[in-house]
């Protein structure tokens, strides 16, 4: 176990810089997620905490160590690869094997600690099989014992679960939470996924294009999000925003309806009031919040709610019904959010106007 | 009526005009191929009287030939030589060849592209120009009529280095970052990881190169004079003296040169086709 600790870390390639000089401290033990659309550079950071891309400046600090100029296989750390990356010519045994390749343990002794993480993966009566004769998940799992075999102080994680299908997803990312809790291994695993993101990390960071946005905790970055991107990427559907002009305590949104905000005059004028899906519900009480209405254009129906598109002006707000209350579509519909679950956003800088 | 308009029997087959021209042309290129083949083969089996005597099957065929030229030391000598020359210029070929092909192929360095249209431009320049300067090194470095001298050109070429690097483009970084990872030096990530993944291309590499150096005629020509060095088709070439062309020992000679080819098609032409169909694709 270990701490990773990263400092004004930048990457270049040529002339283009791809991580702008980024700061993150892992602590011992936590599961972390870097998380971000497409060429954000959450992975080119994870390769460099890896040793497998070059650090154009900055430092990587593994347990304390600088470990810029360390080979990969000098650092201590494992890593599973978004395409499996295990060996085809040889057995699930030897790909795990492969993982105590440097260590200095006898024939029998890396075949117990096979069989072992074979054991603790479910793997036991694939031991012989090469890959080609597994599934996805299989695959992957094999990926990870031979990345858990050697104890590694760190876990790297490069979107490990995308070629997987949504059912083997959702119990790979429960089993490797599960493997988490059990080693305490400090892990560092790359998404884009928000929901991978918000359901496996203790911490999450948010990357877009190779600037961390914001660190914390899943519930952190859902109730206080810094920017209008983080409020969109994490969460899911993705947070209605309705553009709003502010007067004194009142926001007039565009749509039409005035609404009260806690935000002082000395704010921008131009708002963005947000209202995640979840939050905005057929109306009730509308006294307080705020209240949108249209026309019923498209609904969902998840089972145990059901998630109803709205159309009003042309914009598209997404609200939530409860499951077997199910709208028809072209029926005008109310929807409401209490004030304390609305969120404000400069419309120029795109940044939270105040805290909840 | 009905039941005969429905049944296949009677329906006419389905003959088109092209398809009879593609077997016509297969069929004149086969007898083109064989009939080679069938004339070595039959000549082997005559007496000298007979060689021009052009029926496929001898009115008397004979073993004599083959007993006389597999009870000559000589010619099991030249056998024994080229078997030698042909397996270590092989494995020295599938060795250097993969190990450049795969540097070039998965590493980043100045110069990297120079380097392999230096390499990829020696494709160009015929063997003809090329054997005086080998002949001019191989008399410096006093390796005329010596196996290493036979041998040095061919040790790694052009074409089996631009082969391997365009497979093992093919291979996935993944798998090299991984071994990096799991502790492996660049050398064996080479020969356990990226070597097994490029077997098909080996394996052509491999085939093409012996029967290449098995055939070689020209350079070991010029560069032995002592007949115990003779490669196979070079001593084979002996038996044609300015007096006489004794052609059914030749022609027995290449029997017995052509069964090692063919053995080596039989068993492995599964890798010679994909070999010729990758290099195609890849090239």
């Amino acid at each position: 176990m270990a701490t990773i600790e990263i400092e004004r870390l930048v990457k270049r390639f040529g002339t283009t810089t791809v991580v702008h000089g980024i700061d993150l401290s892992i602590e011992d033990g936590e599961f972390v997620v870097l998380v971000g659309p497409s060429g954000c550079g959450k992975s080119t950071t994870l390769r460099m905490i890896a040793g497998l891309e070059e650090i154009s400046a900055g430092t990587v600090r593994i347990d304390g160590r600088v470990v810029n100029e360390r080979q990969p296989r000098d650092r201590n750390i494992a890593m599973v690869f978004q395409n499996y990356a295990i060996y085809p010519h040889v057995t699930v045994a030897d790909n795990i094997a492969f993982g105590l390749y440097r260590s200095n343990l006898s024939k029998s002794e890396k075949r117990q600690r096979v069989e072992q993480v074979a054991e603790t993966l479910g793997l036991t009566h694939l031991l012989e099989r090469r890959p080609s004769a597994l599934s996805g998940g299989q695959r992957q799992r094999v990926a990870i014992g031979r990345a858990m075999v050697r104890d590694p102080a760190a876990f790297l994680f490069d979107e490990p679960l995308s070629n997987l299908d949504a059912q083997l997803r959702t119990q790979m990312r429960i089993e490797i939470k599960r493997l988490h809790h059990r080693l305490g291994t400090t892990s560092v695993f790359v998404t884009h996924d928000q929901v991978e993101a918000m359901t496996m990390a203790d911490r999450i960071v948010v990357m877009r294009e190779g600037r961390i946005l914001q660190v914390g905790t899943p519930m952190e970055l859902y109730e206080n999000p810094v920017d209008v991107f983080t409020a969109c990427f994490i969460g899911s559907p993705t947070m209605n925003l309705l553009p709003a002009s502010l007067k004194g305590g009142a926001a007039t949104l565009a749509l039409g309806g005035t609404l009260q905000v806690p935000l002082s005059s000395a704010n921008s004028s131009e708002i963005l009031v947000g209202a995640r899906p979840h939050d905005l519900i057929p109306a009730g009480d509308t006294s307080a919040g705020l209240t949108v209405s249209g026309t019923v254009a498209v609904v969902e129906t998840l089972g145990s709610e059901t998630l109803v598109h709205i159309e009003n002006a042309g914009q598209t707000i997404i609200g939530s019904a409860p499951g077997r209350q199910i709208p028809r579509i072209g029926e005008e519909l109310t929807l409401h959010a209490p004030m304390e679950k609305l969120y404000y956003f400069d419309k120029a800088t795109e940044k939270a106007l105040a805290s909840r | 009526m009905k039941a005969a308009a429905s049944s296949p029997s009677l329906a006419m087959p389905n003959i088109r005009p092209g398809r009879i021209l593609a077997w016509t042309l297969l069929f004149i290129g086969g007898v083109i191929m064989v009939t080679p083949l069938l004339f070595m083969i039959s000549t082997s089996l005559k007496d000298a009287s007979q060689v021009y005597d052009l029926r496929v099957i001898p009115e008397a065929p004979t073993l004599d030939n083959y007993i006389e030229i597999l009870g000559d030391g000589r010619f099991t000598r030249w056998l024994i030589n080229s078997a030698i020359i042909a397996v270590i210029v092989t494995l020295s070929n599938v060795f250097f060849d993969s190990l450049v092909g795969y540097t070039l192929a998965k590493f980043r360095f100045r110069g990297r592209y120079i380097v392999f249209i230096a390499i990829l431009s020696t494709l160009m320049i015929p063997t003809e120009m090329l054997v005086l300067p080998w002949y001019l090194m191989a008399s410096q470095f006093g390796w005329i009529d010596s196996y290493w001298g036979i041998m040095f050109p061919g040790m790694m070429t052009a074409f089996g280095t631009f082969l391997m690097k365009q497979f093992f483009e093919g291979v996935p970084d993944d798998f090299l970052e991984a071994a990096r990872i799991d502790g492996l030096n660049e050398f064996t990530i080479w020969w356990k990881i990226a070597m097994p993944l490029v077997t098909p291309a080996l394996s052509a590499l491999a085939i093409f190169t012996f029967l290449g150096n098995w055939t070689a005629f020209f350079w070991p020509l010029i560069v032995t004079t002592s007949a115990e060095l003779y490669t196979l088709p070079v001593g084979l070439s002996s038996f044609a003296v300015e007096q006489s062309i004794q052609w059914e020992k030749i022609m027995t000679g290449a029997s017995i040169a052509t069964l090692p080819t063919l053995i080596i098609f039989l068993f492995l032409q599964r890798y010679i086709v994909r070999g010729v169909m990758l290099a195609g694709l890849k090239g």
